[in-house]
């Protein structure tokens, strides 16, 4: 039995529950290398550093570590940084970048200058300047759609968040903002669903059965892109005044996308747009939960709900490592040099627990002040989909505590999703004596 | 507000005068009160507005995006203040600690916030400067005026002085295109913010937006008709202009006149405070009472070698009267020293501008990232071997790491390998005016007009010299 590092016990499934722990020992050295020649960071100020540092990448293509490891000191294991190419793939949008198969990366995993002409392409159409209104205006469907959910768990007595509230709102909405039609988005669903089952790794699996599930992932990943190609034709033909019409015909400056690049950053839009808001709303419900006077106090201050979310962003990040960033020269930071070309893996969510940082950092604290979270990460990456995934938590939270009738947590903890880096329940049972109208 | 707080706090101060309307004013007013300060708050202004924020005048307002009412600063809370408004003071009483008002009123306090800023620096002539159709760019109502003229789509406009506030207007005019001529005194606009090196750059910029800008030119006369109403210009390379609109863009004088027989020491380059932003009187000793913020204010900065720097930015209107705010009701053990690094920030032509550090305190600039090509930069600042400021266009979320190299005091010229790196360009001298008295250089704000080494004969002759000005 081989002693496990600690970052492999972060990744390792017992401990999806509850990380933390295992972050502020981490936290104890803040920068250390892994065996593998990869550094984890687990400290705030570190992160940050790195985070605008203009000698880290993002495209892991330019990664040479394997070059400088003499073959056979890797004992027995797959290499970590295998494992963390996968993962970053979910955020790449192509597991099956690499392989035979080559794909376009999508921004999340280009650096500039690719990553920042693409980047405002993609904004060009999504936000200020051109387009300011955008995340604003879906506020009374977002209203609407939560409120449909919450009717269907009328006469219930137990319903599953996950399942019956968290994931249909931001796929639904992701869809709609792509302008992916109703009777399309089961299909979608499914196809996305698969794909991040496919990245899903389990740590335990043999690797002629990981081998065989990336592969089918990168197969629903080809089938994924066919739609959208065909998608995309629909738009050009008649377009409307989604986001993939505004990718199609409404560019800026910097002309219209090709063709491909549409297809890898729809794609990236689509399966981000699934992924992390459904766990942030999760683990939203489930700190409220595991908080009742916080659950108390917001149903009677809705206007708790914007701070609330942004200390949930610190305190239960639904994207809790970044794991695809690479050096591209040697950096010296935190008593340590980053040797060029080594996998950097940066523990946002560890960061956000940094006692240097934030004052009590344990504590969910919704009155925080000088809250300036990693939840979105930061620099030239920072999340895209934020103003969205605020919107739709900060509502689906408000909507769920006013009118759900005394809620109880079923299952302490509930059970998670594979993903380490990606994290949230997988199921989120909660008993309810009704719904209010 | 925790019990700590409050015995952190001198409990004798009762009485907090602010003498300046403005960002600087509103800023420690909102410090002062979340320090938790609980008596008299009273702000005074010379002009009729509570505090209204000054970046957009020379952008959205004057392309009419943004309409000038909507340029008031939100108050984050109910100050429970005083504000005594279009008034100006015009003198300071420190033995008997008493600020006097324009209209007679004396006004006692316990504490002094003085955050009095710049003005517009006028044209020289003030028989030209009152022809209609020339105008001053630096309150709301200068905006306004300048805003309805620009709307009448006047023939062409001059804009005297490629500062920061002259090239921002020629922005809005080409926006709104209409034909512009911008004259600069110097080789390049903005280049006693950022230098020659980089200015040329934005010059470029300027002339591929179809300004008429004509650099080492200034102008030697505006004339009327018998109307009184601006036709002309008389330019130093000869050339005569037909003009309906021309803005005065020379840079700001410090509103310090006031302060004269006061016995703080003050000159046009502003009022001298220590780093805890406490003024010094004539005797040379700091007091304890009156602080100073904003513009106005000069004061050490321990990252320029001690040098008394004048930082007309947004920024450090905010950070320094925080600041001083803070230092005004603490014990003395808990004073803050005011080390923020300037920072500031620009939109024209399309880019983005922003720095972080000190520019004008550089010898050379080297080019570190982007491509000049496609309008997408990262300038660094060295001075003696060390990093000293940074600029990007269009790429300003690299800024912190610069911003941290600074702190750093990290060698100059960087070793950085950085992302989207340019091939090695120099470095070149980063083209500064001559310093000819560095001890005691006012930091170059956006607009601060730069003397240049010229014979007393030119310098009679150039309008641009406001009368009774000596160059340092």
């Amino acid at each position: 039995m081989i002693q496990q590092s600690l970052y492999e016990q972060v990744l390792d499934y017992a401990n999806r529950a509850n990380p933390y722990p295992l972050y502020a020992q981490l936290r104890q050295t803040p920068i250390t290398r892994q065996t593998d020649g990869s550094y984890v960071v687990s400290t705030y100020r570190e992160i940050v550093s790195l985070l605008h540092d203009p000698r880290i990448g993002s495209d892991f293509r330019k990664r040479s570590v394997r070059e400088r490891n003499p073959a056979g000191s890797q004992i027995n294991q797959e290499p970590v940084s295998e494992n963390q190419a996968q993962e970053a793939g979910a955020e790449v949008s192509s597991p099956n970048q690499g392989s035979e198969t080559e794909v376009v990366p999508s921004f999340i995993g280009l650096d500039p200058p690719e990553h920042d002409r693409l980047r405002r392409q993609a904004t060009w159409p999504f936000g200020p300047p051109h387009t300011p209104g955008r995340v604003a205006e879906m506020e009374p469907q977002l209203i609407r759609l939560a409120n449909q959910q919450i009717d269907t768990m009328k006469g219930k007595a137990s319903i599953d968040i996950v399942e019956d509230f968290a994931y249909p709102i931001p796929v639904t909405m992701i869809s709609e903002l792509l302008g992916v039609p109703y009777e399309d988005q089961p299909h979608l669903h499914a196809l996305s669903e698969a794909i991040i089952e496919g990245i899903d790794l389990d740590p335990q699996e043999s690797p002629e059965e990981r081998k065989r599930r990336q592969e089918q992932s990168g197969q629903t990943f080809k089938e994924l892109e066919n739609y959208m190609e065909t998608l995309i034709e629909r738009h050009r033909k008649k377009p409307g005044s989604d986001l993939l019409s505004g990718l199609v015909i409404d560019y800026g400056p910097d002309g219209p996308m090709s063709q491909a690049d549409i297809v890898s950053t729809a794609s990236l839009l689509l399966i981000a747009g699934h992924e992390t808001t459904v766990n942030l709303i999760t683990n939203g419900m489930l700190t409220l939960l595991r908080h009742p006077d916080v659950l108390e106090r917001l149903q009677h201050e809705p206007n708790l709900v914007i701070r609330l979310v942004e200390e949930l962003l610190r305190y239960e990040p639904p994207v809790q490592i970044l794991p695809n960033r690479v050096a591209l020269a040697d950096i010296n930071i935190g008593g340590t040099t980053i040797l060029k070309g080594s996998p950097v893996i940066l523990l946002l969510a560890s960061g956000n627990r940094d006692s240097a940082r934030f004052p009590d950092p344990d504590k969910f604290d919704p009155d925080r002040r000088d809250n300036m979270h990693l939840g979105f990460g930061s620099g030239i990456h920072y999340c895209y989909g934020a103003p969205l995934a605020r919107l739709e938590t900060q509502i689906a939270l408000t909507e769920l505590v006013r009118r759900l009738e005394n809620p109880r947590l079923m299952n302490e903890p509930p059970t998670y999703r594979q993903s380490a880096t990606l994290r949230g329940p997988r199921h989120l049972f909660v008993e309810i004596d009704g719904v209010r109208d | 507000m925790s019990s700590s707080d409050t015995e952190k706090m001198v409990s004798s101060i009762q009485r907090i005068v602010i003498v300046g309307a403005s960002l600087a004013g509103l800023s420690a007013a909102e410090a002062l009160r979340s320090e938790g300060f609980s008596g008299t708050l009273t702000v005074i202004g010379d002009e009729p507005y509570v505090p209204y924020d000054r970046p957009p005048l020379s952008k959205t307002v004057l392309t009419g995006w943004l309409p000038v009412d909507h340029t008031t600063l939100p108050q984050r809370a109910d100050l429970h203040a005083e504000w005594l408004l279009d008034v100006p003071a015009i003198g300071l009483d420190l033995r008997n600690h008493k600020v006097e008002l324009a209209d007679g009123m004396r006004f006692s306090f316990d504490r002094l916030l003085i955050a009095t800023g710049t003005r517009a620096r006028p044209w020289p002539d003030s028989a030209q400067a009152s022809l209609d159709g020339v105008y001053l760019l630096r309150t709301r109502n200068d905006a306004a005026q300048l805003r309805a003229r620009l709307a009448d789509r006047p023939k062409r406009v001059l804009v005297i002085g490629g500062g920061f506030t002259g090239s921002e207007v020629a922005s809005v005019c080409r926006e709104l295109d209409l034909v512009v001529t911008v004259t600069e005194r110097s080789a390049t606009p903005l280049i006693g913010a950022i230098g020659s090196a980089v200015g040329t750059l934005a010059g470029q910029l300027q002339r591929a937006y179809g300004v008429d800008l004509r650099c080492n030119v200034t102008v030697m006369a505006l004339e009327g008709d018998e109307n009184g109403r601006l036709r002309r210009a008389y330019l130093s390379d000869g050339d005569i202009l037909d003009i309906d609109v021309a803005v005065v863009a020379l840079g700001a004088v410090r509103n310090v006149e006031w302060l004269r027989d006061s016995g703080l020491v003050f000159d046009s380059r502003g009022i001298v405070c220590d780093a805890a932003c406490r003024a010094f009187d004539t005797n040379g000793m700091v007091t304890d009472n009156i602080f100073v913020a904003g513009d106005v204010a000069r004061w050490p900065h321990p990252l320029y070698e001690g040098e008394l720097l004048a930082v007309e930015h947004w920024g450090n209107a905010v950070e320094q009267a925080r600041t001083a705010a803070h230092n005004m009701v603490c014990n003395p053990a808990d004073r803050w020293a005011y080390k923020t690094l300037p920072a500031f920030w620009s939109r024209q032509f399309g880019v983005n501008l922003k720095t972080v550090g000190l520019p004008s305190f550089a010898d050379e600039v080297v080019f570190t990232q982007g491509s000049i090509a496609e309008r997408r930069l990262v300038a660094v600042y060295g001075y003696k071997g060390r990093i000293v400021a940074a600029l990007t266009v269009n790429m300003a979320r690299w800024l912190p790491a610069y911003k941290a190299m600074i702190e750093a005091r990290a060698p100059f010229p960087p070793v950085i390998h950085a992302l989207y790196g340019l091939a090695e360009h120099g470095p070149v001298p980063a083209g500064f005016p001559p310093r000819t008295h560095s001890s005691t250089q006012a930091g170059s704000g956006p607009s601060t007009l730069r003397p240049k080494e010229s014979s007393t004969s030119t310098r009679v002759k150039d309008p641009h010299v406001p009368p009774g000005f000596q160059p340092k």
